[in-house]
C-alpha cells in the first residue's frame, strides 16, 4: 500500500513566526500526532534542525564538494514531514489542512510506492535487499 | 470539491460523528441514518460551493437530520420537552469525551447480539467509513447483502437495548475479544482471500491494520490490542513476496525475503514490545511466531526451537488442531520429522481435523522426509483429492507424482 508524506516547506519569514510561539505549536503539533495515531494514520514524523546548521553535499564529475548552511538558493526550505498511511491522496490533502502551520509555509504531498510496487528484476533494489541482508537486517 | 473529497473528510470523521450523535440522540441507528444522510447531502452540495470547514459542515448537518428525524418520531408532548431541552443540541465535541465515545462505537458495532458478518460490515462501515459499495468490493458479496447486513445489525441492537456506553468491567475482556475478532476477521479476508481469484487483497488487510491501530491508540493499555496490530503488521509485512509474477502463491520457504516491508517489520516489533508487558496473548502469541520468522535471514536459519515454544504456549491459551498441526511444522524443523509425525499421527486418531487436506499434506511431507516414499505419495494425492483450491492441487500432484 501507497503512504503519503507531508513535506513541510517554510521560509526564514514563516520559521522565525513559529519559533515565537515555539511551545504553541510544539503543542498543537502533539496533539496533530495524536489525532493521526487515532485515526489508524499514523506512520512517522520529525522536525528538522534551522537550515543554517545544515550542510550541502554537492556532486560533479569530480569529487563531492560540501557546503555550510542551507540547500541552494530555494526561498522555501525542508523542515519536517508527517508520513501518513491513508487510503488516498484526496484524505493526505484532508490531514495537511489540519497541520498546525504559520501563514505563508506550504506542505508538499507526495506519494511513496509501496514495497509491492517495486519491479521484482529491479536491479537497484535487488542489491538494496543484499545490502540488508549481509548487514543482518533480515 | 469531488466525491473523492468528500470520502476522504469522511474517511477521518465519520467514527466520531455517528459517536457524538449516538451519544447525543442515545440511537445508534439514527445516528448511522443521520450520518450517511449528511455524506448523501454533502456528495450534492460540495461540488457546487466547498464548506470553509468540511468537517464541522458534516456533522452540523449530520445533527440536523439527527433532529429532525426525532421531529418526525416523537409525539407532540415529546416534541415540547426535546424543544426545552434545546440548548444540549448546539454543543461542540467534548473532546475528552470523543474518544471513550468512538471506543463506545467499536463495542456496540461488535455486541454479542450481532452476527459475525454484521460486525464485520457495522464496523467498517460506522468506525472505517467505509460504504456499502466498497464493504461489497472487500467481501465479494453484492451491495444489497451489505445493505441489508447493516439494517439488521441496527434493529437487532435497538431491539436488544444495547446501551452506548463502554462495557463494565466484568465483561471487558470478553467485549475486547470480539472487537479483537471482528478485525482479524477483516484481515485474514485480505491476507489469505476465501474467495476470488486473488490470493491477497492488501486493501482490505489495510483496513484491518488501521482499525487495530485506533484501538491500540484508544486502549493503549490493552497487551492483546497491541498483539493484533503486531500479528497484522507483520503478516502484512510478508505481502510483497508471497505471490509471484503471475499471482500464484509462494511458500514462506521460497520467498525472497528481501522483497519484505521492513518499515512494517519495524512496526510490528514495536507493537510486539508493547504487547508483551504483562505476557503474551494468543493475538501476541501468533504476532511472537511471526515475528521470529520475520527477523530470520532463511528457513533454515529460524529459531524453530523458539517457535516450537511459542505454538506450546498458544495451543495451551488457545487450543486448537490448526495450532497442533503448525507446532507440528515446526518440530519437524527443530527436531526432525519422526517427534513431528507422532503429533500428527495423534491428531488423525483423535480425528480433530476431519476432511482438511492440511493434515494428509504435512503427514506426506513428514513420511517423505522419512523416506516412507509409497506412503508419502500416498498422503500427497489423499490432500490433493480433498483440496478446493486449483494452485494448491497442482502442487501437491505434482510433489506426489516426483515420489515416483
Amino acid at each position: 500500500m501507497p503512504q503519503y508524506m507531508l513535506i513541510m516547506r517554510g521560509t526564514d519569514e514563516t520559521n522565525a513566526a513559529m519559533m515565537a510561539n515555539v511551545d504553541e505549536m510544539m503543542a498543537a503539533t502533539r496533539l496533530f500526532i495524536e489525532e493521526t495515531a487515532k485515526a489508524g494514520v499514523y506512520v512517522a514524523a520529525e522536525g528538522l534542525d534551522d537550515p543554517g546548521r545544515g550542510v550541502v553535499v554537492h556532486f560533479s564529475d569530480e569529487a563531492p564538494v560540501v557546503t555550510d548552511g542551507p540547500y541552494g538558493e530555494t526561498k522555501e526550505l525542508f523542515g519536517g514531514f508527517f508520513l501518513l498511511d491513508v487510503a488516498s491522496k484526496q484524505e493526505a490533502v484532508e490531514w495537511a489542512k489540519r497541520v498546525p502551520a504559520v501563514p505563508g509555509s506550504k506542505i508538499e504531498i507526495r506519494r511513496v510506492p509501496g514495497e509491492d510496487e517495486v519491479p521484482q528484476d529491479n536491479g537497484k533494489f535487488v542489491k538494496e535487499g543484499a545490502l540488508r541482508e549481509s548487514s543482518g537486517q533480515i | 470539491m469531488g466525491t473523492a473529497d468528500v470520502e476522504a473528510v469522511w474517511r477521518i470523521e465519520s467514527a466520531r460523528i455517528v459517536a457524538a450523535l449516538t451519544r447525543f440522540t442515545g440511537d445508534f441507528g439514527l445516528a448511522e441514518d443521520a450520518a450517511q444522510e449528511a455524506v448523501a447531502e454533502a456528495l450534492v452540495s460540495w461540488p457546487l460551493a466547498a464548506p470553509a470547514n468540511p468537517a464541522g459542515w458534516l456533522m452540523a448537518t449530520a445533527r440536523r437530520r439527527a433532529i429532525d428525524a426525532i421531529r418526525r418520531r416523537t409525539a407532540l408532548q415529546d416534541r415540547y420537552a426535546l424543544l426545552a431541552a434545546g440548548p444540549a443540541v448546539d454543543d461542540e465535541i467534548d473532546p475528552d469525551r470523543i474518544d471513550d465515545d468512538v471506543l463506545a462505537l467499536m463495542f456496540v458495532s461488535c455486541h454479542p447480539v450481532l452476527s459475525r458478518e454484521a460486525r464485520v460490515a457495522l464496523t467498517l462501515r460506522v468506525v472505517g467509513g467505509l460504504s456499502s459499495e466498497e464493504i461489497a468490493r472487500a467481501f465479494l458479496v453484492p451491495v444489497p447483502t451489505v445493505q441489508a447486513r447493516i439494517t439488521r445489525a441496527k434493529k437487532t441492537i435497538a431491539a436488544a437495548g444495547v446501551p452506548f456506553e463502554l462495557p463494565a468491567a466484568g465483561e471487558r475482556r470478553e467485549r475486547l475479544g470480539a472487537v479483537l475478532s471482528a478485525l482479524y476477521v477483516i484481515f485474514t479476508e485480505g491476507s489469505t482471500a476465501t474467495s476470488g481469484d486473488r490470493l491477497l487483497r492488501p486493501d482490505v488487510a489495510y483496513e484491518a491494520i488501521r482499525l487495530a491501530r485506533t484501538l491500540a491508540a484508544l486502549q493503549p493499555d490493552e497487551p492483546e490490542v497491541h498483539g493484533l496490530l503486531a500479528l497484522c503488521e507483520l503478516t502484512a509485512a510478508r505481502f510483497p513476496a508471497r505471490t509471484g509474477p503471475d499471482g500464484s502463491p509462494v511458500l514462506l520457504e521460497d520467498q525472497d525475503r528481501r522483497r519484505w516491508d521492513f518499515s512494517a517489520i519495524r512496526r510490528g516489533l514495536a507493537a510486539l514490545a508493547k504487547a508483551s508487558t504483562r505476557g503474551l496473548g494468543p493475538y501476541g502469541l501468533q504476532a511472537a511466531i511471526a515475528a521470529a520468522h520475520a527477523s530470520a535471514p532463511s528457513v533454515e536459519a529460524t529459531d524453530w526451537d523458539r517457535i516450537v515454544v511459542l505454538y506450546e504456549a498458544l495451543g495451551r491459551v488457545a487450543p486448537s488442531p490448526v495450532v497442533e498441526l503448525n507446532r507440528a511444522v515446526a518440530v519437524a524443523m527443530a527436531s526432525g520429522p519422526a517427534p513431528a509425525l507422532a503429533i500428527v499421527d495423534e491428531l488423525i486418531a483423535l480425528d480433530r481435523l476431519p476432511g482438511s487436506h492440511l493434515v494428509p499434506t504435512v503427514r506426506g511431507e513428514l513420511l517423505a522426509r522419512l523416506g516412507r516414499r509409497p506412503e508419502a505419495r500416498a498422503e500427497l494425492e489423499l490432500a490433493a483429492r480433498l483440496c478446493a483450491n486449483q494452485r494448491e492441487r497442482s502442487v501437491l500432484l505434482r510433489k506426489a507424482a516426483a515420489l515416483g
